[in-house]
Protein backbone atom coordinates (compact mmCIF):
# COMPACT_ATOMS: atom_id res chain seq x y z
CA UNK A 1 0.00 0.00 0.00
CA UNK A 2 1.16 3.51 -0.73
CA UNK A 3 2.05 5.41 2.42
CA UNK A 4 0.35 8.57 1.21
CA UNK A 5 -2.93 6.65 0.98
CA UNK A 6 -3.16 6.59 4.79
CA UNK A 7 -5.17 9.62 5.79
CA UNK A 8 -4.16 11.58 8.83
CA UNK A 9 -7.54 13.26 9.30
CA UNK A 10 -8.73 12.58 12.87
CA UNK A 11 -12.11 11.07 11.84
CA UNK A 12 -10.41 8.82 9.32
CA UNK A 13 -7.83 7.67 11.85
CA UNK A 14 -10.58 7.02 14.38
CA UNK A 15 -12.57 4.98 11.90
CA UNK A 16 -9.54 2.98 10.83
CA UNK A 17 -8.49 2.18 14.39
CA UNK A 18 -11.95 1.12 15.56
CA UNK A 19 -12.57 -1.25 12.68
CA UNK A 20 -13.20 -4.66 14.15
CA UNK A 21 -11.57 -7.37 12.12
CA UNK A 22 -13.21 -10.74 12.43
CA UNK A 23 -10.48 -13.27 12.98
CA UNK A 24 -12.48 -16.46 12.35
CA UNK A 25 -9.57 -18.90 12.41
CA UNK A 26 -8.14 -17.35 15.54
CA UNK A 27 -11.45 -17.64 17.39
CA UNK A 28 -11.95 -21.20 16.19
CA UNK A 29 -8.48 -22.19 17.37
CA UNK A 30 -9.18 -20.65 20.74
CA UNK A 31 -12.40 -22.64 21.12
CA UNK A 32 -10.59 -25.88 20.19
CA UNK A 33 -7.87 -25.20 22.79
CA UNK A 34 -10.41 -24.42 25.50
CA UNK A 35 -12.29 -27.60 24.52
CA UNK A 36 -9.15 -29.72 24.97
CA UNK A 37 -8.60 -28.24 28.39
CA UNK A 38 -12.20 -28.85 29.47
CA UNK A 39 -12.14 -32.48 28.27
CA UNK A 40 -8.91 -33.13 30.20
CA UNK A 41 -10.24 -31.56 33.38
CA UNK A 42 -13.58 -33.30 32.90
CA UNK A 43 -11.99 -36.74 32.77
CA UNK A 44 -9.89 -36.02 35.83
CA UNK A 45 -12.83 -34.75 37.87
CA UNK A 46 -15.01 -37.70 36.83
CA UNK A 47 -12.32 -40.13 37.96
CA UNK A 48 -11.89 -38.41 41.31
CA UNK A 49 -15.60 -38.12 42.01
CA UNK A 50 -16.14 -41.75 41.01
CA UNK A 51 -13.36 -43.03 43.29
CA UNK A 52 -14.47 -40.92 46.24
CA UNK A 53 -18.07 -42.00 45.75
CA UNK A 54 -17.11 -45.67 45.69
CA UNK A 55 -15.07 -45.28 48.85
CA UNK A 56 -17.93 -43.65 50.80
CA UNK A 57 -19.24 -46.91 52.40
CA UNK A 58 -15.83 -47.33 54.08
CA UNK A 59 -15.65 -43.86 55.62
CA UNK A 60 -19.06 -44.48 57.23
CA UNK A 61 -17.54 -46.46 60.06
CA UNK A 62 -13.75 -46.15 59.62
CA UNK A 63 -11.33 -43.28 59.33
CA UNK A 64 -8.11 -42.84 57.36
CA UNK A 65 -5.97 -43.38 60.44
CA UNK A 66 -7.88 -46.54 61.34
CA UNK A 67 -7.34 -47.98 57.83
CA UNK A 68 -3.68 -47.14 57.81
CA UNK A 69 -2.97 -48.54 61.25
CA UNK A 70 -4.89 -51.80 60.77
CA UNK A 71 -3.11 -54.81 59.34
CA UNK A 72 -4.01 -56.56 56.11
CA UNK A 73 -6.68 -59.23 56.50
CA UNK A 74 -8.86 -61.51 54.36
CA UNK A 75 -11.91 -60.35 56.34
CA UNK A 76 -13.11 -57.09 54.81
CA UNK A 77 -14.62 -55.89 58.09
CA UNK A 78 -11.21 -56.04 59.79
CA UNK A 79 -8.91 -55.40 56.82
CA UNK A 80 -6.49 -52.46 56.84
CA UNK A 81 -3.48 -51.42 54.81
CA UNK A 82 -0.76 -51.14 57.44
CA UNK A 83 1.86 -53.43 55.82
CA UNK A 84 1.28 -51.82 52.42
CA UNK A 85 1.47 -48.27 53.77
CA UNK A 86 4.58 -48.99 55.76
CA UNK A 87 6.12 -50.89 52.82
CA UNK A 88 5.49 -48.03 50.41
CA UNK A 89 7.03 -45.59 52.87
CA UNK A 90 10.25 -47.59 53.26
CA UNK A 91 10.36 -48.22 49.51
CA UNK A 92 10.23 -44.46 48.88
CA UNK A 93 13.06 -43.79 51.32
CA UNK A 94 15.09 -46.54 49.72
CA UNK A 95 14.35 -45.30 46.22
CA UNK A 96 15.34 -41.75 47.12
CA UNK A 97 18.51 -42.91 48.86
CA UNK A 98 19.60 -44.74 45.72
CA UNK A 99 18.28 -42.65 42.86
CA UNK A 100 18.92 -39.11 44.19
CA UNK A 101 22.66 -39.21 44.84
CA UNK A 102 23.41 -41.45 41.86
CA UNK A 103 21.15 -39.56 39.48
CA UNK A 104 22.15 -36.05 40.54
CA UNK A 105 25.82 -37.04 40.52
CA UNK A 106 25.57 -38.58 37.06
CA UNK A 107 23.76 -35.53 35.71
CA UNK A 108 26.35 -33.11 37.13
CA UNK A 109 29.11 -35.14 35.55
CA UNK A 110 27.36 -35.33 32.18
CA UNK A 111 26.44 -31.65 32.07
CA UNK A 112 29.38 -29.95 33.75
CA UNK A 113 32.40 -32.17 33.23
CA UNK A 114 31.98 -34.63 30.36
CA UNK A 115 33.25 -33.42 27.02
CA UNK A 116 30.76 -33.38 24.18
CA UNK A 117 31.94 -36.51 22.41
CA UNK A 118 30.15 -39.25 20.49
CA UNK A 119 30.22 -41.43 23.59
CA UNK A 120 28.61 -38.72 25.71
CA UNK A 121 25.89 -38.24 23.12
CA UNK A 122 25.20 -41.97 22.91
CA UNK A 123 24.98 -42.15 26.71
CA UNK A 124 22.61 -39.18 26.81
CA UNK A 125 20.36 -40.65 24.13
CA UNK A 126 20.24 -43.96 25.96
CA UNK A 127 19.31 -42.37 29.26
CA UNK A 128 16.37 -40.79 27.47
CA UNK A 129 15.40 -44.16 26.04
CA UNK A 130 15.68 -45.79 29.47
CA UNK A 131 13.21 -43.27 30.88
CA UNK A 132 10.67 -44.58 28.38
CA UNK A 133 11.20 -48.28 29.05
CA UNK A 134 8.01 -49.88 30.47
CA UNK A 135 8.23 -50.42 34.21
CA UNK A 136 7.56 -54.14 33.88
CA UNK A 137 10.94 -54.45 32.15
CA UNK A 138 12.59 -52.96 35.24
CA UNK A 139 10.64 -55.54 37.22
CA UNK A 140 12.15 -58.34 35.13
CA UNK A 141 15.60 -56.83 35.63
CA UNK A 142 15.05 -56.64 39.37
CA UNK A 143 13.80 -60.24 39.39
CA UNK A 144 16.86 -61.50 37.53
CA UNK A 145 19.46 -59.53 39.45
CA UNK A 146 18.27 -58.56 42.94
CA UNK A 147 15.97 -61.54 43.56
CA UNK A 148 17.64 -64.44 41.75
CA UNK A 149 21.31 -63.49 41.52
CA UNK A 150 21.75 -61.53 44.75
CA UNK A 151 18.94 -63.13 46.75
CA UNK A 152 21.42 -64.32 49.37
CA UNK A 153 22.16 -60.70 50.21
CA UNK A 154 18.87 -58.93 49.55
CA UNK A 155 16.67 -61.41 51.42
CA UNK A 156 18.24 -64.71 52.52
CA UNK A 157 15.13 -66.01 54.28
CA UNK A 158 12.57 -64.95 51.65
CA UNK A 159 14.40 -66.06 48.48
CA UNK A 160 15.38 -62.49 47.69
CA UNK A 161 11.77 -61.26 47.47
CA UNK A 162 12.49 -58.52 49.98
CA UNK A 163 11.95 -54.81 50.45
CA UNK A 164 15.60 -54.29 49.47
CA UNK A 165 14.97 -55.89 46.07
CA UNK A 166 11.85 -53.75 45.64
CA UNK A 167 13.65 -50.55 46.64
CA UNK A 168 16.61 -51.22 44.37
CA UNK A 169 14.28 -51.96 41.46
CA UNK A 170 12.31 -48.75 41.96
CA UNK A 171 15.54 -46.80 42.45
CA UNK A 172 16.81 -47.94 39.07
CA UNK A 173 13.39 -47.30 37.56
CA UNK A 174 13.45 -43.60 38.44
CA UNK A 175 17.20 -43.12 37.95
CA UNK A 176 16.89 -42.01 34.29
CA UNK A 177 14.13 -39.56 35.22
CA UNK A 178 16.26 -38.07 37.98
CA UNK A 179 19.23 -37.74 35.63
CA UNK A 180 17.15 -36.09 32.92
CA UNK A 181 15.38 -33.57 35.16
CA UNK A 182 18.62 -32.68 36.94
CA UNK A 183 20.43 -32.24 33.63
CA UNK A 184 17.64 -29.98 32.41
CA UNK A 185 17.83 -27.87 35.55
CA UNK A 186 21.60 -27.54 35.11
CA UNK A 187 21.26 -26.65 31.46
CA UNK A 188 18.86 -23.84 32.39
CA UNK A 189 21.60 -22.07 34.39
CA UNK A 190 22.84 -19.27 32.12
CA UNK A 191 26.40 -19.79 30.90
CA UNK A 192 27.12 -16.13 31.71
CA UNK A 193 27.02 -17.10 35.41
CA UNK A 194 29.57 -19.85 34.86
CA UNK A 195 31.76 -17.42 32.90
CA UNK A 196 31.51 -14.84 35.66
CA UNK A 197 32.68 -17.31 38.27
CA UNK A 198 35.41 -18.88 36.12
CA UNK A 199 36.47 -15.35 35.18
CA UNK A 200 37.28 -14.36 38.77
CA UNK A 201 39.42 -17.46 39.15
CA UNK A 202 37.04 -20.06 40.53
CA UNK A 203 37.76 -23.71 39.81
CA UNK A 204 35.08 -25.71 37.99
CA UNK A 205 34.02 -27.31 41.27
CA UNK A 206 33.79 -23.92 43.06
CA UNK A 207 31.70 -22.62 40.19
CA UNK A 208 29.34 -25.59 40.38
CA UNK A 209 29.15 -25.62 44.16
CA UNK A 210 28.59 -21.89 44.73
CA UNK A 211 26.71 -20.79 41.62
CA UNK A 212 25.40 -23.54 39.37
CA UNK A 213 23.90 -25.86 41.99
CA UNK A 214 22.16 -23.13 44.05
CA UNK A 215 20.51 -21.81 40.89
CA UNK A 216 19.57 -25.28 39.66
CA UNK A 217 18.45 -26.53 43.09
CA UNK A 218 14.74 -25.63 42.80
CA UNK A 219 14.50 -27.48 39.49
CA UNK A 220 16.48 -30.43 40.77
CA UNK A 221 14.32 -30.78 43.88
CA UNK A 222 11.05 -30.53 42.02
CA UNK A 223 12.12 -33.00 39.37
CA UNK A 224 13.52 -35.58 41.73
CA UNK A 225 10.63 -35.46 44.17
CA UNK A 226 8.09 -35.75 41.39
CA UNK A 227 9.98 -38.82 40.19
CA UNK A 228 9.30 -40.32 43.63
CA UNK A 229 5.62 -39.93 42.87
CA UNK A 230 6.15 -42.12 39.84
CA UNK A 231 7.87 -44.80 41.92
CA UNK A 232 5.12 -44.61 44.53
CA UNK A 233 2.44 -45.57 42.01
CA UNK A 234 4.22 -48.50 40.37
CA UNK A 235 2.67 -51.94 40.93
CA UNK A 236 4.03 -54.07 38.07
CA UNK A 237 7.74 -54.20 38.96
CA UNK A 238 6.93 -54.83 42.62
CA UNK A 239 4.65 -57.74 41.70
CA UNK A 240 7.58 -59.29 39.86
CA UNK A 241 10.11 -58.86 42.66
CA UNK A 242 7.74 -60.30 45.23
CA UNK A 243 5.39 -57.73 46.74
CA UNK A 244 2.71 -59.70 48.61
CA UNK A 245 -0.74 -58.80 49.88
CA UNK A 246 -1.62 -61.55 52.31
CA UNK A 247 -1.15 -61.07 56.02
CA UNK A 248 2.39 -61.11 57.28
CA UNK A 249 3.88 -59.84 60.46
CA UNK A 250 6.05 -56.74 60.54
CA UNK A 251 6.49 -57.70 64.20
CA UNK A 252 9.41 -56.34 66.13
CA UNK A 253 12.18 -57.50 63.84
CA UNK A 254 15.36 -55.41 63.64
CA UNK A 255 15.81 -52.84 60.91
CA UNK A 256 17.97 -55.07 58.70
CA UNK A 257 15.56 -57.99 59.09
CA UNK A 258 12.68 -55.75 58.08
CA UNK A 259 14.58 -54.67 54.98
CA UNK A 260 15.46 -58.26 54.14
CA UNK A 261 11.95 -59.50 54.87
CA UNK A 262 8.84 -59.86 52.77
CA UNK A 263 6.96 -56.71 51.89
CA UNK A 264 3.82 -55.20 50.52
CA UNK A 265 3.09 -51.84 48.92
CA UNK A 266 -0.02 -49.78 48.31
CA UNK A 267 -0.27 -50.15 44.51
CA UNK A 268 0.26 -53.90 44.86
CA UNK A 269 -2.56 -54.06 47.39
CA UNK A 270 -4.82 -52.12 45.02
CA UNK A 271 -4.07 -54.65 42.30
CA UNK A 272 -4.87 -57.52 44.62
CA UNK A 273 -8.02 -56.12 46.29
CA UNK A 274 -9.53 -54.94 43.02
CA UNK A 275 -9.80 -58.57 41.91
CA UNK A 276 -11.56 -59.84 45.04
CA UNK A 277 -15.26 -60.68 44.60
CA UNK A 278 -16.68 -59.14 47.81
CA UNK A 279 -18.41 -55.76 47.43
CA UNK A 280 -16.77 -54.58 50.67
CA UNK A 281 -13.35 -54.98 49.06
CA UNK A 282 -14.44 -52.88 46.10
CA UNK A 283 -15.14 -50.04 48.51
CA UNK A 284 -11.90 -50.72 50.38
CA UNK A 285 -9.98 -50.56 47.10
CA UNK A 286 -11.49 -47.16 46.40
CA UNK A 287 -10.60 -45.99 49.90
CA UNK A 288 -7.03 -47.21 49.39
CA UNK A 289 -6.80 -45.28 46.15
CA UNK A 290 -8.05 -42.14 47.91
CA UNK A 291 -5.29 -42.55 50.49
CA UNK A 292 -2.72 -43.00 47.69
CA UNK A 293 -3.97 -39.80 46.07
CA UNK A 294 -3.55 -37.96 49.37
CA UNK A 295 0.03 -39.24 49.70
CA UNK A 296 0.80 -38.18 46.12
CA UNK A 297 -0.61 -34.75 46.84
CA UNK A 298 1.64 -34.49 49.88
CA UNK A 299 4.67 -35.47 47.78
CA UNK A 300 3.86 -32.82 45.19
CA UNK A 301 3.22 -30.22 47.86
CA UNK A 302 6.64 -30.96 49.33
CA UNK A 303 8.20 -30.43 45.91
CA UNK A 304 6.47 -27.08 45.51
CA UNK A 305 7.39 -26.01 49.04
CA UNK A 306 11.06 -26.86 48.53
CA UNK A 307 11.14 -25.12 45.17
CA UNK A 308 9.74 -21.90 46.62
CA UNK A 309 12.12 -22.03 49.54
CA UNK A 310 15.18 -22.49 47.38
CA UNK A 311 14.07 -19.94 44.83
CA UNK A 312 13.88 -17.39 47.61
CA UNK A 313 17.34 -18.38 48.74
CA UNK A 314 18.73 -17.68 45.29
CA UNK A 315 17.31 -14.27 44.58
CA UNK A 316 17.86 -12.70 47.97
CA UNK B 1 53.61 -22.62 39.28
CA UNK B 2 55.51 -20.92 36.55
CA UNK B 3 53.22 -17.94 36.01
CA UNK B 4 54.96 -14.83 37.27
CA UNK B 5 53.10 -12.62 39.68
CA UNK B 6 54.14 -9.06 38.89
CA UNK B 7 52.02 -7.66 41.69
CA UNK B 8 54.10 -6.65 44.68
CA UNK B 9 53.37 -8.85 47.68
CA UNK B 10 51.50 -6.05 49.43
CA UNK B 11 49.12 -5.57 46.55
CA UNK B 12 48.01 -9.12 46.02
CA UNK B 13 44.91 -8.57 48.09
CA UNK B 14 44.68 -4.91 48.26
CA UNK B 15 43.41 -2.36 45.87
CA UNK B 16 44.28 1.24 46.21
CA UNK B 17 47.84 2.05 45.37
CA UNK B 18 49.75 2.24 42.20
CA UNK B 19 51.43 -0.66 40.50
CA UNK B 20 55.14 -0.32 40.28
CA UNK B 21 55.31 -1.13 36.60
CA UNK B 22 56.46 1.69 34.37
CA UNK B 23 54.23 3.02 31.63
CA UNK B 24 56.66 3.64 28.85
CA UNK B 25 56.51 1.49 25.74
CA UNK B 26 60.06 0.37 26.15
CA UNK B 27 58.98 -1.52 29.25
CA UNK B 28 58.55 -5.24 29.04
CA UNK B 29 55.07 -5.91 27.59
CA UNK B 30 52.38 -7.54 29.72
CA UNK B 31 51.24 -9.65 26.80
CA UNK B 32 53.32 -10.53 23.81
CA UNK B 33 51.15 -12.16 21.18
CA UNK B 34 52.82 -13.78 18.23
CA UNK B 35 51.06 -15.23 15.18
CA UNK B 36 47.95 -16.17 17.14
CA UNK B 37 45.23 -18.12 15.35
CA UNK B 38 42.01 -19.47 16.84
CA UNK B 39 39.94 -22.23 15.30
CA UNK B 40 36.43 -23.34 16.30
CA UNK B 41 36.18 -26.90 15.05
CA UNK B 42 37.08 -26.56 11.35
CA UNK B 43 36.33 -22.85 11.28
CA UNK B 44 39.32 -20.56 11.53
CA UNK B 45 37.96 -17.44 13.25
CA UNK B 46 41.13 -15.35 13.44
CA UNK B 47 44.54 -15.78 11.91
CA UNK B 48 48.04 -14.45 12.32
CA UNK B 49 47.50 -11.91 15.11
CA UNK B 50 50.70 -10.33 16.37
CA UNK B 51 50.59 -7.54 18.92
CA UNK B 52 51.77 -6.56 22.38
CA UNK B 53 49.97 -5.07 25.36
CA UNK B 54 51.89 -2.53 27.42
CA UNK B 55 51.51 -2.13 31.19
CA UNK B 56 49.25 0.57 32.60
CA UNK B 57 47.83 1.40 29.24
CA UNK B 58 44.40 1.00 27.76
CA UNK B 59 44.51 -0.98 24.56
CA UNK B 60 41.34 -0.96 22.47
CA UNK B 61 40.26 -3.59 19.95
CA UNK B 62 37.96 -2.22 17.28
CA UNK B 63 36.58 -3.65 14.05
CA UNK B 64 33.38 -4.88 12.44
CA UNK B 65 31.39 -7.52 14.26
CA UNK B 66 32.57 -11.08 13.71
CA UNK B 67 36.18 -10.13 13.12
CA UNK B 68 37.33 -12.01 16.20
CA UNK B 69 37.87 -9.31 18.84
CA UNK B 70 36.11 -11.32 21.53
CA UNK B 71 37.87 -14.48 20.43
CA UNK B 72 41.31 -12.89 20.81
CA UNK B 73 40.42 -11.27 24.15
CA UNK B 74 39.24 -14.59 25.56
CA UNK B 75 42.63 -16.14 24.80
CA UNK B 76 44.28 -13.74 27.26
CA UNK B 77 42.75 -15.40 30.32
CA UNK B 78 42.17 -18.78 28.70
CA UNK B 79 38.42 -18.28 28.76
CA UNK B 80 38.33 -20.09 25.42
CA UNK B 81 39.07 -23.26 27.38
CA UNK B 82 35.35 -23.29 28.18
CA UNK B 83 34.51 -23.70 24.51
CA UNK B 84 35.29 -27.27 23.62
CA UNK B 85 35.72 -26.75 19.91
CA UNK B 86 38.15 -23.85 20.29
CA UNK B 87 41.83 -24.45 19.68
CA UNK B 88 44.62 -21.90 19.83
CA UNK B 89 47.83 -21.75 17.79
CA UNK B 90 50.74 -19.37 18.03
CA UNK B 91 51.90 -17.94 21.32
CA UNK B 92 50.62 -15.61 23.99
CA UNK B 93 53.32 -14.70 26.43
CA UNK B 94 52.33 -13.10 29.70
CA UNK B 95 55.37 -11.44 31.27
CA UNK B 96 57.40 -13.82 29.16
CA UNK B 97 55.55 -17.02 30.07
CA UNK B 98 53.66 -18.96 27.41
CA UNK B 99 50.05 -19.00 28.71
CA UNK B 100 49.25 -22.07 26.64
CA UNK B 101 52.30 -23.93 27.86
CA UNK B 102 51.81 -27.48 29.11
CA UNK B 103 52.17 -26.83 32.84
CA UNK B 104 50.05 -23.67 33.09
CA UNK B 105 47.01 -23.79 35.40
CA UNK B 106 44.25 -21.71 33.79
CA UNK B 107 42.72 -20.96 37.20
CA UNK B 108 45.96 -19.28 38.28
CA UNK B 109 45.98 -17.31 35.01
CA UNK B 110 42.43 -16.05 35.60
CA UNK B 111 43.22 -14.93 39.13
CA UNK B 112 45.68 -12.45 37.64
CA UNK B 113 43.16 -11.11 35.14
CA UNK B 114 39.76 -9.65 35.84
CA UNK B 115 37.16 -9.99 33.11
CA UNK B 116 34.12 -7.81 32.40
CA UNK B 117 31.59 -9.15 29.95
CA UNK B 118 29.39 -7.60 27.30
CA UNK B 119 26.19 -8.16 29.23
CA UNK B 120 26.42 -7.41 32.97
CA UNK B 121 26.40 -10.83 34.64
CA UNK B 122 26.29 -10.38 38.40
CA UNK B 123 25.70 -13.54 40.40
CA UNK B 124 22.12 -13.85 41.67
CA UNK B 125 23.38 -13.18 45.19
CA UNK B 126 23.87 -10.16 47.39
CA UNK B 127 26.03 -7.22 46.32
CA UNK B 128 28.51 -8.15 49.03
CA UNK B 129 28.77 -11.78 47.96
CA UNK B 130 29.33 -10.79 44.36
CA UNK B 131 32.50 -8.96 45.32
CA UNK B 132 33.60 -11.37 48.04
CA UNK B 133 33.39 -14.52 45.92
CA UNK B 134 36.66 -14.07 44.00
CA UNK B 135 38.81 -13.24 47.04
CA UNK B 136 37.17 -16.08 48.98
CA UNK B 137 37.98 -18.74 46.42
CA UNK B 138 41.50 -17.37 46.14
CA UNK B 139 41.89 -17.92 49.89
CA UNK B 140 41.82 -14.28 50.97
CA UNK B 141 42.88 -13.99 54.59
CA UNK B 142 42.45 -10.29 55.41
CA UNK B 143 39.36 -8.27 56.17
CA UNK B 144 36.74 -8.99 53.53
CA UNK B 145 34.52 -6.05 54.51
CA UNK B 146 37.33 -3.61 53.82
CA UNK B 147 38.14 -5.29 50.54
CA UNK B 148 34.50 -5.11 49.44
CA UNK B 149 34.34 -1.43 50.33
CA UNK B 150 37.60 -0.65 48.53
CA UNK B 151 36.61 -2.52 45.41
CA UNK B 152 33.22 -0.82 45.26
CA UNK B 153 34.84 2.55 45.87
CA UNK B 154 37.33 2.00 43.07
CA UNK B 155 34.45 1.02 40.78
CA UNK B 156 32.66 4.28 41.69
CA UNK B 157 29.71 2.38 43.10
CA UNK B 158 30.23 2.59 46.84
CA UNK B 159 28.19 5.75 47.38
CA UNK B 160 25.21 4.21 45.64
CA UNK B 161 25.21 0.83 47.40
CA UNK B 162 26.96 1.30 50.75
CA UNK B 163 23.71 1.00 52.67
CA UNK B 164 22.41 -2.08 50.89
CA UNK B 165 25.25 -4.53 50.55
CA UNK B 166 22.99 -7.41 51.56
CA UNK B 167 20.47 -6.67 48.84
CA UNK B 168 20.34 -8.73 45.66
CA UNK B 169 22.72 -7.53 42.96
CA UNK B 170 20.05 -8.12 40.34
CA UNK B 171 18.00 -5.28 41.81
CA UNK B 172 20.60 -2.76 40.59
CA UNK B 173 20.27 -0.88 37.30
CA UNK B 174 22.18 -2.07 34.24
CA UNK B 175 24.92 0.52 34.63
CA UNK B 176 25.26 -0.22 38.33
CA UNK B 177 25.40 -3.94 37.60
CA UNK B 178 28.24 -3.40 35.14
CA UNK B 179 30.17 -1.32 37.68
CA UNK B 180 29.52 -4.10 40.18
CA UNK B 181 31.06 -6.52 37.67
CA UNK B 182 34.06 -4.22 37.39
CA UNK B 183 34.35 -4.12 41.18
CA UNK B 184 34.12 -7.91 41.19
CA UNK B 185 36.87 -8.10 38.57
CA UNK B 186 39.28 -5.90 40.55
CA UNK B 187 38.48 -7.41 43.95
CA UNK B 188 41.00 -10.18 43.35
CA UNK B 189 43.69 -7.52 42.74
CA UNK B 190 44.41 -8.55 39.19
CA UNK B 191 47.26 -7.34 37.04
CA UNK B 192 45.08 -6.94 33.96
CA UNK B 193 41.43 -6.10 33.37
CA UNK B 194 39.86 -7.47 30.20
CA UNK B 195 36.64 -5.82 29.07
CA UNK B 196 34.47 -7.10 26.24
CA UNK B 197 32.20 -4.29 25.02
CA UNK B 198 31.41 -3.35 28.62
CA UNK B 199 29.11 -0.50 27.64
CA UNK B 200 27.15 -2.03 24.79
CA UNK B 201 24.14 -2.72 27.02
CA UNK B 202 24.25 0.65 28.77
CA UNK B 203 22.78 4.10 28.25
CA UNK B 204 25.07 7.07 27.44
CA UNK B 205 25.30 8.34 31.00
CA UNK B 206 26.22 4.94 32.40
CA UNK B 207 28.69 4.59 29.53
CA UNK B 208 30.35 7.86 30.45
CA UNK B 209 30.68 6.72 34.06
CA UNK B 210 32.38 3.52 32.99
CA UNK B 211 34.75 5.41 30.69
CA UNK B 212 35.79 7.72 33.52
CA UNK B 213 36.28 4.65 35.63
CA UNK B 214 38.54 3.06 33.03
CA UNK B 215 40.77 6.12 32.92
CA UNK B 216 40.96 6.01 36.70
CA UNK B 217 41.73 2.28 36.81
CA UNK B 218 44.41 2.55 34.18
CA UNK B 219 46.74 3.98 36.81
CA UNK B 220 46.86 0.60 38.50
CA UNK B 221 45.85 -1.92 35.91
CA UNK B 222 46.64 -2.83 32.36
CA UNK B 223 43.35 -2.70 30.48
CA UNK B 224 42.30 -4.29 27.24
CA UNK B 225 38.89 -3.24 25.98
CA UNK B 226 36.88 -4.47 23.03
CA UNK B 227 34.50 -1.85 21.76
CA UNK B 228 32.29 -1.30 18.75
CA UNK B 229 32.11 2.36 19.67
CA UNK B 230 34.93 4.22 17.91
CA UNK B 231 34.48 7.43 19.86
CA UNK B 232 34.93 5.35 22.97
CA UNK B 233 38.18 3.89 21.67
CA UNK B 234 39.36 7.39 20.74
CA UNK B 235 38.36 8.81 24.14
CA UNK B 236 39.86 6.23 26.46
CA UNK B 237 42.54 4.17 24.77
CA UNK B 238 46.26 4.73 24.42
CA UNK B 239 46.69 2.28 21.60
CA UNK B 240 44.19 0.81 19.20
CA UNK B 241 44.17 -2.43 17.25
CA UNK B 242 41.95 -2.45 14.19
CA UNK B 243 40.69 -5.87 13.11
CA UNK B 244 38.82 -6.75 9.99
CA UNK B 245 37.31 -9.84 8.48
CA UNK B 246 38.30 -11.28 5.11
CA UNK B 247 35.59 -13.11 3.25
CA UNK B 248 37.07 -15.75 1.03
CA UNK B 249 35.44 -17.18 -2.09
CA UNK B 250 33.87 -20.13 -0.25
CA UNK B 251 32.19 -17.70 2.12
CA UNK B 252 34.62 -18.47 4.96
CA UNK B 253 35.17 -15.41 7.13
CA UNK B 254 38.49 -15.08 8.87
CA UNK B 255 39.46 -12.19 11.08
CA UNK B 256 42.86 -10.55 11.00
CA UNK B 257 44.66 -7.60 12.51
CA UNK B 258 44.98 -4.75 10.03
CA UNK B 259 46.76 -2.10 12.00
CA UNK B 260 47.95 -1.55 15.54
CA UNK B 261 49.30 1.79 16.66
CA UNK B 262 48.89 4.71 19.02
CA UNK B 263 45.25 5.69 19.13
CA UNK B 264 46.09 9.15 17.83
CA UNK B 265 47.75 7.70 14.76
CA UNK B 266 44.93 5.23 14.06
CA UNK B 267 42.31 7.94 14.23
CA UNK B 268 44.12 10.75 12.44
CA UNK B 269 46.71 9.25 10.20
CA UNK B 270 46.19 5.51 9.65
CA UNK B 271 48.56 3.65 7.40
CA UNK B 272 45.95 1.41 5.81
CA UNK B 273 43.13 2.55 3.58
CA UNK B 274 40.71 0.03 5.17
CA UNK B 275 41.38 1.49 8.62
CA UNK B 276 40.58 4.95 7.37
CA UNK B 277 37.41 3.70 5.67
CA UNK B 278 36.26 2.09 8.89
CA UNK B 279 37.14 5.07 11.08
CA UNK B 280 35.33 7.48 8.80
CA UNK B 281 32.31 5.24 8.60
CA UNK B 282 32.62 4.27 4.95
CA UNK B 283 32.76 0.61 5.88
CA UNK B 284 31.25 -1.98 8.27
N1 LIG C 1 31.80 -20.57 20.38
C1 LIG C 1 31.95 -20.39 19.05
N2 LIG C 1 31.85 -21.44 18.20
C2 LIG C 1 31.98 -21.27 16.87
N3 LIG C 1 32.22 -20.11 16.29
C3 LIG C 1 32.34 -19.02 17.07
C4 LIG C 1 32.21 -19.10 18.49
N4 LIG C 1 32.38 -17.86 19.02
C5 LIG C 1 32.60 -17.05 17.97
N5 LIG C 1 32.59 -17.73 16.81
C6 LIG C 1 32.82 -17.19 15.47
O1 LIG C 1 34.09 -16.60 15.42
C7 LIG C 1 34.05 -15.39 14.69
C8 LIG C 1 34.55 -14.26 15.56
O2 LIG C 1 33.64 -14.04 16.58
P1 LIG C 1 33.88 -13.00 17.75
O3 LIG C 1 35.21 -13.22 18.31
O4 LIG C 1 32.73 -13.09 18.69
O5 LIG C 1 33.84 -11.64 16.95
P2 LIG C 1 33.64 -10.14 17.49
O6 LIG C 1 33.77 -10.16 18.96
O7 LIG C 1 34.70 -9.36 16.80
O8 LIG C 1 32.29 -9.71 17.03
C9 LIG C 1 32.61 -15.19 14.24
O9 LIG C 1 32.51 -15.64 12.90
C10 LIG C 1 31.83 -16.08 15.15
O10 LIG C 1 30.70 -16.58 14.49
MG1 LIG D 1 32.38 -9.64 20.45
Amino acid sequence: MNASAISAAPEAVGRALSQHRRDVRGSLFRVVLLGSLLVAIGILVTLMVDIVARSLPVWGDRGVVDLISTEISADPARAGIWQAFYGSLILMVFTAAIAFPLGIGAAIYLEEYARDTRTTRIINANIRNLAGVPSIVYGLLGLAIFVKLLGGLTGPSVEGRSIISGGLTLGILVLPIVIITTAEALRAVPSSIREGAIGVGATPWQTIRHHVLPIAAPGIFTGTILSLGRAFGEAAPLLLVGGITTFFSTGDAGFIEVLQGRFSAMPVLVFSWARLPQAEFKALTAALIVIMLIVLLLINATAIYLRNRFEKGVTS
Amino acid sequence: MTIPDPRPETRRFEVGHSASIGASKSAEPVFDIDDLSVTYGDFRAVEGITLDIQPSEITAFIGPSGCGKTTVLRCFNRMNDLIESASVEGSIRYHGVNLYGPRIDPVEVRRRMGMVFQKPNPFPKSIYDNIAFGPRVAGHKGNLDDLVEESLTRAALWDEVSGKLAEPALALSGGQQQRLCIARAIATSPDVVLMDEPCSALDPIATLKIEELMLELKKDYTIVIVTHNMQQAARVSDRTAFFTVDVRAEGVRTGRLVEFDDTGVIFTNPREQSTEDYITGRFG
